[in-house]
């Protein structure tokens, strides 16, 4: 079986827990306290060949956990996992051959050698061709716009070029699948971009199974058409991502621009004044209200334009990691508490 | 099988080009590290006061120079600075899940480069140890025949051999103990009494009173302790002090414990990666 098939997939950590002070510490010596943390509870999805899924929740959702599952990195507690017919934690040589990982804060370069030398190593471990390596080689770099770096030792290199020859050495032996976890973190928004375009235009190529996290959610809306949001070892939502907005958005911002110099008044009625620039205001409104809501602001103000927005996807996405889990489950009717805490997160 | 060479033909070049990277700083630890031996000269030649004559326990003045530099050359194959520390943070910080995705053996690699680091350091101490031993060519007057060269050189390998694969086997540990540093120092401490390295490994018997169950103790147990080849074995191949059956013995026992270090290694890693957890998922 091709893609990525993930069956109530478990993971357990036992993790050793210390009191403070030092009687304690002594005392750890002798007896010591392990609490089981649950990373990942039972998580299914399935991704099929060609698919590229970014996967989302906060930090310590228990994503990269899932990715080190699927690489082979760990062993899961429970359940059952095939990445291109092969499970991940026998970690098979034909498995290892056909896979790669990046991780955006590791990496696998030799840090006092040109970019190039890890290359020629990546070659002979895997195995390739002279001509194919020659060939891939020239066409990712091209594509990564980083073909005069290649000679100049990557701890020369900006993050960004790292992060774009981490890139090169992952996929030179043309991987049927790639994990990718946070990509682009600490990047600037220009080799964002790059890092971004390219894998837009390499994955539809290659036809390429991607499975990605990331925190910058630009990525994310650039690259997937699905995602997965795991949040507390649970999955919270798998499905297209313009869903997500729909369903865990509970709220709408209203867009007014006032005609005439007078300051309206008594706006809070309406909504949640978050944005008020004289003559601009944003207004914050339960979505199931909006209706009477602009009923109401165009019979009361003078308007010279009126818009609708859905909130911005990041902001969605934090309200949901921030909810607690029966919000989360049951969508359509969160507290106000929540509302009133949100847009403070959203702007920070 | 060739693919598997013509991998480890690259580690090699790729380390070599890697160490090369930092000479000067290499070049100057290189230098620096011939200070102990000259220390050494003084310290034997203050304790026998000149006498030529003298001897303590079956060693004279210029056996125990010869014997000193030997150690030194021995300890240039076996000894492996940074293997057990690097192995141990490449488990903690996570560097080892490029050795886990990608089809490498991890050991392997690590063999591979570590030989390579051998061969850059030996290029550049090359000169200086031929130096050495010119200077001190008055103190060896041993005769040396085709076979006890060879065994000597025979020496020196599986001292490499054995070195490496303690080294490694210390490193590992870091699997279930994420920090060895405490352990490695210890390690550290009890090689350089036990190879021989501080004195020559025949004088701890004689410690103990003659015909003392002590000293059967510690005669019999050195017999069998594999720290030994990584300094006293090769040196007392030259020195004429191992000769005959007793070398072939001791051959044969290197191997073995090459053989036994390795399977540990092998069964070491295979746990230790089970057990492994990836910190910080």
């Amino acid at each position: 079986m091709d893609g990525i098939d993930v069956r109530n997939l478990e993971k357990q950590y036992q993790v050793f827990r210390k009191r403070e002070g030092v009687w304690a510490s002594l005392r750890s010596l002798v007896t010591r306290q392990y609490t089981t943390i649950r990373a990942v509870k039972g998580v299914s999805f399935r991704i099929e060949p060609g698919e590229m899924v970014a996967f989302l929740g906060p930090n310590g959702a228990g994503k990269t956990t899932t990715l080190k599952l699927l690489a082979g990195l760990i062993y899961p507690t429970a359940g059952t996992a095939t990445v291109l017919g092969h499970v991940p934690w026998k970690r098979e040589i034909a498995y290892r051959r056909r896979f790669a990982l990046v991780m955006g804060q590791k990496n696998q370069l030799w840090w006092d050698l040109p970019a190039q030398e890890s290359f020629r190593l990546h070659k002979e471990i895997y195995r390739l061709e002279a001509d194919v390596f020659e060939r891939r080689l020239a066409e990712l770099t091209e594509l990564l716009e980083v073909k005069k770096l290649v000679g100049q030792p990557v701890r020369e290199l900006s993050l960004g070029e790292r992060m774009r020859m981490e890139l090169i050495a992952a996929l030179l032996h043309s991987p049927d699948v790639l994990l990718l976890d946070e990509p682009t973190i600490g990047l600037d928004v220009v080799s964002q971009r790059k890092v971004q375009d390219f894998l837009k235009h390499y994955q539809a190529e290659q036809n390429l199974t991607v499975l990605l996290t990331s925190h910058y959610m630009k990525d994310v809306q650039a690259l997937c058409q699905r995602a997965v949001v795991i949040n507390e070892g649970e999955i919270k939502h798998d499905g297209p991502l313009a869903d997500i907005v729909d369903r865990f958005s509970t709220f709408k911002v209203i867009d007014l621009l006032f005609a005439g110099d007078q300051r309206p008044q008594g706006l809070e009625r309406f909504g949640e004044v978050f944005d008020d620039q004289f003559p601009r205001a944003k207004l914050k409104v339960p979505r199931q209200h909006v209706p009477e809501i602009l009923t109401g602001l165009l019979s009361n103000y003078s308007l010279e334009d009126v818009g609708v927005q859905d909130r911005p996807l990041e902001e969605v996405i934090a309200e949901l990691f921030t909810s607690t889990r029966a919000d989360a489950e049951d969508a359509s009717g969160p507290t106000g508490d929540d509302g009133r805490s949100d847009p403070a997160g959203a702007r920070r | 099988m060739i693919a598997t060479w013509r991998v480890h033909w690259f580690v090699l070049q790729t380390s070599i080009s890697e160490r090369l990277t930092y000479r000067g700083d290499f070049v100057l630890g290189t230098l620096v590290r011939f200070l102990p031996i000259v220390t050494q000269v003084f310290l034997w030649t203050a304790i026998y006061a000149g006498d030529e004559a003298k001897q303590i326990n079956g060693y004279r003045y210029r056996d125990m120079v010869a014997y000193a530099l030997l150690v030194m050359l021995g300890r240039a194959f076996s000894s492996m600075p940074g293997l057990a520390g690097g192995i141990a943070r490449d488990i903690r910080d996570g560097t080892i899940k490029k050795y886990l995705t990608q089809p490498i053996d991890m050991l392997g690699f690590l063999f591979w480069a570590r030989v390579a680091h051998k061969l850059v350091y030996y290029a550049v101490a090359g000169g200086p140890f031929i130096l050495m031993f010119w200077l001190c060519r008055g103190y060896f007057t041993y005769e040396l025949d085709v076979a006890t060269v060879s065994a000597f050189a025979l020496s020196l390998i599986l001292g490499f051999l054995v070195g490496f694969l303690m080294e490694s086997l210390i490193g590992l540990i870091g699997f279930w103990f994420l920090e060895v540093s405490s352990l490695i120092f210890i390690c550290m401490m009890l090689n350089y009494f036990l190879s021989g390295h501080m004195i020559p490994l025949d004088w701890i018997p004689s410690l103990f009173a003659e015909g003392s169950a002590g000293r059967a103790v510690a005669t019999v147990t050195l017999k069998y302790l594999p720290f030994q080849y990584m300094a006293y074995f090769p040196a007392a191949v030259i020195l004429g002090k191992i000769q005959g059956e007793e070398l072939v013995w001791h051959l044969v026992a290197a191997v073995c414990w090459v053989m036994v270090l390795y399977a540990a290694n092998r069964v070491a890693f295979a746990r230790g990666v089970r057990r492994y957890s990836a910190y910080g998922g």
